[in-house]
This record gives C-alpha cells, structure tokens and sequence, in this order.
C-alpha cells in the first residue's frame, strides 16, 4: 500500500476527522517551561509548577470553552498534572469531548552552512515515547518545523530537511496511535511581501507532501498546521480578505483533498487579527475539500493571561476573556464571526517577537 | 512566484475549467499516422490520407456529438485537415462549442538499465511547435508518459524521469497558450491486485505533482489523464465501485484542489467498461474538488470504427453508434448512466493489447 495501515488506522482517521470539526479548533497550550516561563515574567508571575499548573486549570475549567475545542496540545508535564480537585487534566479534557494532545519535538537545532536555518529534533526514542504517551491518554502529536524568508532562504537543504524531519515524525506516531499535526512554520519575520510568502508556502508544502507520500504517511489520519500567508512582519498589512485568498490558493495548490483538516497557527499576529483572517478564509467562496479551523497559543491567551496576573480573584474574569476568544474562534471557523464584538484593547495588540523562539 | 503566471493565465484558467464541465469530455482523436494505421487495419481500411481524414469527419459531424465534447485531441495531421466542404476540422469542432487540442510528445524511448521503462521525448522546439499549434486554434495539449508495474518497477528512475518530462512539457505550453494534460499512464499488463496499481499510482502522482511545483506550473490551468485504478490485466476483474472506490482514493491522497478536472484515459478497458467505472466515481459519495470526466480514444471509437469498415454507406449508422458512446459517457460524468446504452458491435469487448504501443 502506498500509505502504512497500520492498527491504529481506522482510529486515526476518526480522530483526525474529529479534531476538524465545524465549530471547533484546538488550543495549544504546549508551550515548554523555559517558554512559558517568558510569557509569565511579562505578568510577574513565578515560573513554578503549581502557577503552571494553575494557568491550565483555569483554561481548561472556563466555562463554556470547551465545547469551542476539539483538541488542546499538552507540554510532557501537563500531560500528567491534575485538577485541584485531583482529577487528571487528561481525564477531564476527555469527558468534556476534548482529545489531549503532547508536543513531542525537542526543539531546533541550527543547520551549519546556512544562514541561521535550523532543523527539529527529537526523532531518537520518538516511538517509545509516543507509546507512553498514548498510555497517559493522548491521541494526537505535533511537531513545528521552522523555516525563514530570506534573499536565499529558505534554502533547498532546509526544506528538504524539515520536510524529512515532519515525515519521519509523522509516521512514527502513525505507528503508535498518535494522529500527527503537521507544522511547517515558514516565519514571518522579514520585509518580503505576500507574494513571496505565497511562494515560499507553496514550495515548502509541495515538498512537505512528497515526503509524506515517499514515507507511507496515511494523509486521512494526520492534520496541517500551517503558517497564514501574509506580508512579512516589516511589510504593511493587508486585509484579512486578502490574506484568505492568498492562503487558500496556496492550500489548494500543494495540500491533497485526503488531510481531513488544516489547523493555521497564529505566529505573530494579535488575537483579533488571527480570528478575522481565519473568518476570512471561511466566507471564501472557493472549494476547499479541508476544514480551516485554528491551533492558536498566544493568540487565544494574551489576553487571558493579562486578565489573570497570576492572581486567584482574577480567575472569573480571566476564564471570561478566554471564552470570548474561543467563542469568536468557533464563530470563524464557520465564516460567522463578527468583528469588533470583544472590543477588548488587548485582544488587538501584535504578539509579533521577532526571531520568535519556543 | 511559485507558479509562473503567464500572460495566458486566464486564459489557461478557463479553457481547463471549461474542458471540465460536468455533463462533456474529451475524444482523443490523435492516433498517429501508424496507430491509426491499425486501426483501420483492424476494419481493412487503406491507410492514406482520405481515410484517416474520412473518419475523423465522421465524428466530428455526428449529429449531437459535439454537445457531449469540450474538447478533442488531434494528431498534426488532423489540426490542418477540412471536411468534405472544405471547413477547417478546427472551424467545426470551435462551432460545436468543442475546443480543439494537440498530441506534442513525439512517442517513447527506452530507459537503458532498467528493464523495459521509457521515458517521453518531445521537449526540442516544443516551445515554438506550441506557437504554431495555437495560431491553428489549438488551445490544449497532450503528452503521454507511460509506466509498468513489475517486480522493481515503477523503478525510482522512471519515474522521476517522466514527473520530470511531464512537467517541462506542461510549462512550456502554459508559456505558449496551451493547457497541458498531463498524463502520466501506468499500463494495465501484468498480474498484480488493485492494491498495487493503487500504490504505483499514488507514487506516479506524488512525484508528478512535485514535479509540477518545482517547475512552476500552475495548476489552475492544467487537466490530469491518469489510468483509473484497476487489477492487472491477467488479475480477476473487479466490480466498478471497487475500481471508483480505490481510484478516487489515489486521487485524494496526491490531486491537488486547485487542478479543476481529471479526465481519464480508457487503456484496454471495454467501451462499457470505462462507462460504467467513470459513472460509479461520479456516483461515490466522498470529497471530489476536482470534475471526473472521459478523455477516451479506443473506448469511445472502437464500436463506430467496426460499424463504418471504411464505407459510406455505413457512416450514418456509424455515427449512431458514436453518439451512443457519447451521450453514455456525457451521463457517466453525472453519474446518472444506467447501463441501457444499446450496446454497439464490440462495445463489450476488451480493447487490451499487451504492453500496447500508440
């Protein structure tokens, strides 16, 4: 067979299909100790356990916000953290119709003899660890590839390499239960205009989806996670309208009707600015044999973690500004959102960083 | 950009459209001089010019033949030959609402090392031969790649080397005004299951469309004319929505959206036979960006070519048994074909010829 069919197959499909869901989307709430330790000095909180702790707690328990989600992606540690009332994480995400996810790369490493192009690491022992991890109750991986617009980049070496790395990634979770999100972040960091971004898109994902063919991938049981097309960040922005278009003609052009489900990443963009975009995409009346749906991090918890501080008493109102981004978020997967409707100042600030590492 | 937008664009962009309205196909009427030559051999036939010039009038004039064609593939000959009245074949099938496309690949050779693969030769001066063929109102092309399944083979090699062919052959048309099919046929000979072919085909179309992106092609303004997904020739026959089910899947996992029609190629399928496959995949209830549609040679001739043998006498009825194959195919792209086309003289007989040479 061309693709691997393995045990798990008819389980992945099912899950894939599931996590593109009409209405809903995922929240990646995977970000690395040393990550999420910056995103709490910007809120003075203390990189302790327990704060990360209860930064998921107070996410996941918002009310009404899981019904907006179909899947949430866990760093290792949450993976095995609990409610204050002692329930696992994984546990109550599942009983809420939320399928855990675990990011499951180790970061990237520098390409020598490339301007500042990297490659991911983290294949070695990827299968035992996706078996462990499919114990603790995840059902799906991901793994973020980063590639850069430049005079030269991104090079062939680091496409074909990073295209090599998702493949690799992608098939070994196959092979152990995991659907695998796919992510090849092309940055957006740079002056290039959005013709370039089209460009650079298309030609990454064509090579991306060679290399799941020439591995055996099963594209009914993985997930896209890719990079909006827009203008680099030292460009002028353009409208969401615009943006859609561009994106969606890259998709059709590189991504085969069998991905159940495309699942944007927000990069630097703020909050309101990736929903409408992702809004955008859905009123496009152009046939896309994919959901468009989001896999957002900051872009669902700026203004949540500003809301919070850290502090106990400002939970309600912080699990009341997350609703609000993921009600909006489910509204613009279905082309329904109306803009302007959270009115919140922090909502429309750039979470742009350039040279952004996780 | 990643494809090169040629000052045709639009027009590359319609006319492919248009080739692939629901409800029309394609007649490939480009048999070379010597495969036309067997043909009528075939139906004891003199081979010379009259003839061959003789026959294709008699499609071409079938009364209600045109309305179930969007297009029809013409050898050199054929673009610069006039009916009995003297109007340009060109004039009358551009009348009928029919745009008139060109064979450009200039046969196989062999690939040496590898155990009887070829690749397609046709790239020399194909630029200004594409010129030449738009200014006589050709507005469409074909070039024909062929693929075996064997033991080792589709090989590494012939396969690159034919993405490689196909992909040269389909920019230099879309320079030159004329949308490319891309063809890339994997024979039917041999004895494997449809699980193979489906696996070589999924490969062949992966490395095609590969291909296709790093040379820049745009796929708005091309058609693709893949075998359907069948067992082997010397394999036990399969019901047609086994054969819909495990094609239309191949064409999932490596078919771009953005490629508006697939247009399939009969091999040494049966007139009835390639009818009623191509209506079981209009029928199957799955995502399908792309039109399905007939562009058949043998199946849409060989029972008009036994009712005519060469006489004048018998070119009405043989015209009645080509509209017959027509409308049953214009309904098959609907998938409302019911099986009741009255069944010309051969139309169920197998049109296979081992390892068959055009």
């Amino acid at each position: 067979m061309s693709a691997f069919v393995g045990k798990y197959a008819d389980e992945l499909i099912k899950t894939a299909k599931y996590i593109a869901t009409p209405g809903k989307g995922i929240l990646a709430a995977d970000e690395s100790t040393g990550t999420i330790g910056k995103r709490f000095s910007s809120i003075n909180v203390e990189n302790i356990e327990s704060n990360r702790q209860a930064l998921r707690e107070l996410l996941f328990t918002s009310p009404g916000a899981l019904p907006c989600l179909s899947g949430v992606i866990l760093f290792e540690e949450t993976l095995y953290q609990k409610t204050s009332d002692g329930k696992p994480f994984v546990e109550f995400l599942q009983e809420n119709g939320v399928i855990p996810g675990i990011k499951v790369d180790k970061g990237v490493v520098d390409l020598a003899g490339t301007n500042g192009e990297t490659t991911t690491q983290g294949l070695d022992s990827l299968g035992a660890r996706c078996q462990e991890y499919y114990k603790a109750g995840a059902r799906f991986a991901k793994w973020r590839a980063v590639l850069k617009i430049g005079a030269t980049e991104p090079s062939e070496l680091s496409i074909q390499e990073n295209a090599k790395g998702l493949a690799r990634y992608a098939i070994i979770c196959q092979e152990n239960g995991l659907v695998p999100i796919v992510e090849p972040e092309v940055l957006t960091d740079g002056s290039h205009d959005i013709k370039k971004c089209a460009a650079v898109t298309e030609t990454v994902l064509s090579a991306v989806y060679k290399a799941l063919n020439d591995h055996h991938v099963l594209l009914e049981g993985t997930l896209l996670k890719p990079n909006m097309v827009t203008p680099g960040s030292d460009s002028a922005k353009v409208a969401p309208e615009v943006i859609a278009e561009y994106t969606v003609i890259a998709l059709r052009r590189t991504v085969p009707p069998a991905v159940p489900g495309i699942v944007f990443l927000s990069g630097g963009q703020s909050e309101e600015e990736a929903t409408q975009n992702l809004n955008a995409m859905n009123k496009l009346e152009l046939l896309k044999p994919w959901t468009l749906t989001f896999s957002f991090g900051r872009a669902l918890q700026q203004s949540t973690l500003k809301a919070w501080g850290g502090k106990k008493e400002n939970v309600a109102k912080a699990q009341a500004t997350f609703l609000v981004r993921c009600k909006a978020n489910s509204d613009a997967t279905l082309g329904k959102y109306v803009a302007g409707a959270s009115g919140d100042s922090a909502a429309s600030e750039s979470l742009f960083v350039k040279g952004y590492s996780y | 950009m990643a494809s090169f937008t040629s000052k045709y664009a639009d027009e590359l962009i319609a006319n492919a459209a248009y080739i692939g309205t629901p409800g029309k196909g394609i007649l490939a009427a480009d048999e070379s001089t010597g495969t036309i030559g067997k043909r009528l051999s075939s139906i004891n036939v003199e081979n010379v010019e009259s003839n061959r010039r003789a026959l294709r009038e008699l499609l071409f004039t079938t009364s209600g033949a045109l309305p179930c064609l969007s297009g029809v593939i013409l050898f050199e000959e054929t673009l610069y030959q006039k009916s009995s009245k003297g109007t340009p074949f060109v004039d009358i099938l551009k009348e009928g609402g029919v745009l008139p496309g060109i064979k450009v690949d200039k046969g196989t050779v062999s690939l040496p090392g590898t155990n009887g693969e070829t690749t397609t030769q046709g790239l020399d001066g194909l630029g200004e031969r594409c010129k030449k063929y738009y200014e006589a109102g050709a507005r469409f092309a074909k070039w024909r790649a062929v693929l075996k399944i064997g033991p080792n083979e589709p090989s590494e090699l012939a396969i690159r080397e034919n993405a490689y062919g196909l992909a040269r052959y389909a920019a230099i048309c879309q320079e030159n005004g004329l949308v490319p099919i891309v063809e890339p046929e994997i024979l039917v000979d041999g004895s494997h299951d449809i699980q193979k072919c489906a696996e070589a085909t999924e490969r062949v179309l992966a490395a095609c469309y590969k291909a296709l992106s790093d040379h820049h092609v745009m796929l708005e303004g091309t058609l693709l004319k893949p075998n359907m997904v069948t067992p082997g020739s010397e394999s036990g026959k399969v019901a047609p929505e086994v054969v819909a089910e495990y094609t239309v899947r191949a064409l999932q996992r490596t078919v771009p959206a953005a490629v508006p029609a697939v247009v399939f190629l009969s091999g040494g399928q049966s007139e009835e036979e390639a009818t009623r496959n191509l209506n079981a995949m209009n029928q199957l209830k799955t995502k399908k960006p792309w039109s399905l549609s007939f562009s058949f040679g043998r199946a849409l001739q060989q029972s008009t070519l036994k009712t005519w043998g060469g006489k004048e006498e018998n070119v009405k009825k043989a015209q009645e048994a080509f509209l017959v194959r027509c409308k049953a195919n214009s309904e098959a792209t609907l998938g409302v074909y019911k099986g009741d086309a009255q069944l010309g003289e051969g139309a169920a007989e197998s049109l296979h010829v081992k390892d068959y040479k055009y």
